[in-house]
């Protein structure tokens, strides 16, 4: 299965060129930037490992900055999915502006889903990672 | 013991027995300057012949405070002046012959503190049926913060949903079930799943879906979670389907609201035809316990529509963004359902902003600080399709749910091709808008070339292309911007 979370995932996987006007656009916000990863991508699992501080203040010209720590983060971490987060701190927003995948392992988790019957039909879901 | 004659022969003054001017009265004040505290309202009125404009806006202020229709004593009993409404600038609408904006200003002592019920009963109550006008609509109103502050508004707003459902950057997608009235519960959870699983965010009850004969609310929220939590596991993402609570009593309205609790439903969705309490209601149970509430407009083109008469929309969406609901709809501008560009903008504005400035191109009278009340994701549902994305990203943003029924079931490969096609169309969108490109002049060929990769969005252009609906709005602004020389 293909995970579709993050912004991008109906699309082919962006390129590294994709990512970097991706990268422009969330700096010329002035928004922060960080990349994270994990190999339990369940839909409800809000924390994700952070790769390192968010990066703050970054100049548009240093689009490539970014893109290094994307990179750093693939190498260290291949088998897991990796994501992108542009935060902006305004007043009224202070939450995620942007978020999209930008490494998948190669053997994607499937998720199954268990349930136990309860009273009147009703069923207990439960999602996990196969 | 009978008065005497010298108390009772007074000179015609304010206190005089009988029938007075409600302009002399006090309810008219060309001079009055609003207090920051003031509940402000923006009245069109349409005097009958023979009315003076300055009398039938004080008549309003009137007879929305204090008034009636002659003059009492037991005024005298109170500090009168203080709860008079006043009529503080009456103006001729350009180009609307017999047509007056009447401004009036409201004291905050006049309204119960947190009441929705009680503000609306109060500024549109009684003057709409008045004689003496012909006609009467409530344009805007100016809610001061110390009123904003006596409400909590949406339950989640905005941030807190994005945040919930952990999707950002883009606009949501949804589907209302189609046919909205016959299928099965069965039938109902299958449209359900296929829908989520082929890329939607959220599937929705219809406004009319309660609990007919043909499938009663239980069945269906049994089988509907069903869809949500298989669609879940196939594609690793949080999805929710609306479940609509709105019934008879307030009682039946919190069993099925509990109900969707139980199940593990992200989201339930009411009426606007439940009322004023019944939402308010609604919201703080659904505050309480974590669910977002979704509101349909239900009814509400009976009284929004028309130009002259009535309660414009942009009033509407400020009381729901104070009694509290997350979702409202709000108009698609480019679908089958009655939007000018420019006045659907004000409806998104005074949702979604924290400060709406007058803007009276928009329709918007008065400035409005919401004083960081949570914002309202407005909903954009009504003949929309997968081909008209950058207009609809261009009009409604990206804060906005946008709801294909038809555009997502009425697909030819199908139920779950329909949300595919949604769904990479509106990715595509953003991804030409955030690399710089304008997206809205080259919109049909960023989906063009996204279709290539894509048969699903391929059907949909193919089917959907040159459906349009271009009517003339009723509802349009009467200030335009005046083009400057320079």
């Amino acid at each position: 299965m293909r995970i579709t979370q993050g912004t991008f995932s109906f699309l082919p996987d962006l390129t590294d060129d994709q990512i970097a006007a991706q990268i422009h656009y969330a700096l010329e916000h002035g928004w922060a930037m960080s990349v994270e990863h994990t190999d339990n991508p369940h839909p409800r699992s809000a924390y994700w490992e952070m790769w390192g501080t968010p990066l703050f203040d970054l100049p548009i010209e240093q689009v490539d900055v970014v893109l290094r720590e994307v990179r750093a983060c693939r190498e260290a971490h291949p088998d897991e999915y990796v994501k992108l987060i542009a935060y902006d701190s305004s007043k009224g927003r202070q939450t995620t502006a942007l978020s999209f995948i930008v490494q998948r392992p190669a053997q994607e988790t499937e998720f199954r889903l268990d349930r136990t019957e309860g009273h009147d039909r009703l069923q207990r879901y439960r999602l996990y990672a196969a | 013991m009978n008065p005497t004659a010298a108390a009772t022969d007074q000179k015609r003054d304010r206190w005089a027995s009988g029938v007075t001017p409600y302009a002399e009265m006090g309810y008219f004040d060309a001079d009055y300057e609003p207090k920051d505290t003031d509940i402000l309202t923006a009245f069109r009125i349409t005097p009958q012949p023979g009315v003076e404009p300055v009398e039938a806006a004080a008549a309003v202020a009137g007879e929305s405070s204090t008034a009636t229709w002659t003059v009492v004593w037991t005024d005298r009993l109170t500090a009168h002046e203080n709860y008079q409404a006043k009529a503080y600038d009456v103006s001729p609408v350009p180009g609307r012959e017999g047509e007056y904006i009447a401004k009036i200003a409201y004291d905050l002592d006049l309204f119960e503190e947190g009441s929705i019920a009680n503000l609306t009963s109060s500024i549109i109550g009684n003057v709409f049926g008045f004689k003496a006008l012909k006609a009467l609509r409530l344009e805007d109103m100016r809610i001061p913060p110390h009123y904003v502050k006596t409400f909590q508004g949406p339950p989640h707003g905005i941030v807190m949903e994005r945040e919930y459902l952990d999707k950002f950057g883009r606009p949501l997608l949804g589907a209302t079930v189609k046919p909205k009235l016959g299928l099965s519960a069965k039938n109902y959870g299958r449209v359900v799943y296929e829908a989520l699983r082929g890329g939607l965010d959220f599937t929705k009850d219809d406004e009319n879906i309660n609990s007919q004969p043909f499938m009663r609310w239980r069945d269906r929220y049994l089988h509907s979670i069903e869809g949500v939590n298989r669609a879940m596991a196939r594609t690793g993402e949080v999805k929710g389907h609306y479940m609509n609570v709105t019934a008879a009593t307030m009682e039946e309205m919190y069993e099925r609201a509990e109900f969707a609790k139980e199940l593990g439903s992200v989201i339930i969705m009411m009426d606007l035809t439940v009322g004023y309490t019944a939402m308010q209601s609604m919201s703080k149970w659904a505050r309480r316990n974590g669910l977002i509430l979704h509101l349909h407009r239900a009814g509400h083109g009976t009284y929004t529509r028309q130009k002259s008469h009535g309660v414009s929309f942009r009033v509407i969406a400020k009381w729901c963004r104070l009694l509290g609901v997350d979702h409202l709809h709000a108009g698609t501008v480019v679908g089958k359902l009655e939007g000018d560009p420019a006045m659907v903008k004000g409806y998104y504005d005074t949702l979604r902003l924290d400060h709406v400035p007058e803007n009276l191109e928009n329709g918007i009278f008065f400035d409005q600080d919401w004083a960081s009340l949570p914002a309202v994701m407005p909903v954009a549902s009504g003949g929309i399709h997968a081909g008209q994305m950058h207009q609809l990203l261009r009009y409604l943003g990206e804060d906005v749910v946008l709801q294909f029924g038809g555009g997502t079931i009425g697909h030819p490969m199908g139920i779950a091709a329909g949300a595919t096609a949604n769904r990479v169309a509106v990715e595509a969108m953003i991804q030409a808008r955030n690399e710089g490109r304008d997206y809205y002049i080259e919109g049909p060929d960023i989906l063009e070339k996204a279709a290539k990769g894509c048969p699903e969005l391929n059907a949909a252009l193919q089917v959907w292309k040159d459906v349009t609906f271009d009517f003339q709005s009723t509802d349009t602004p009467d200030y335009v911007v005046t083009p400057t020389l320079a």
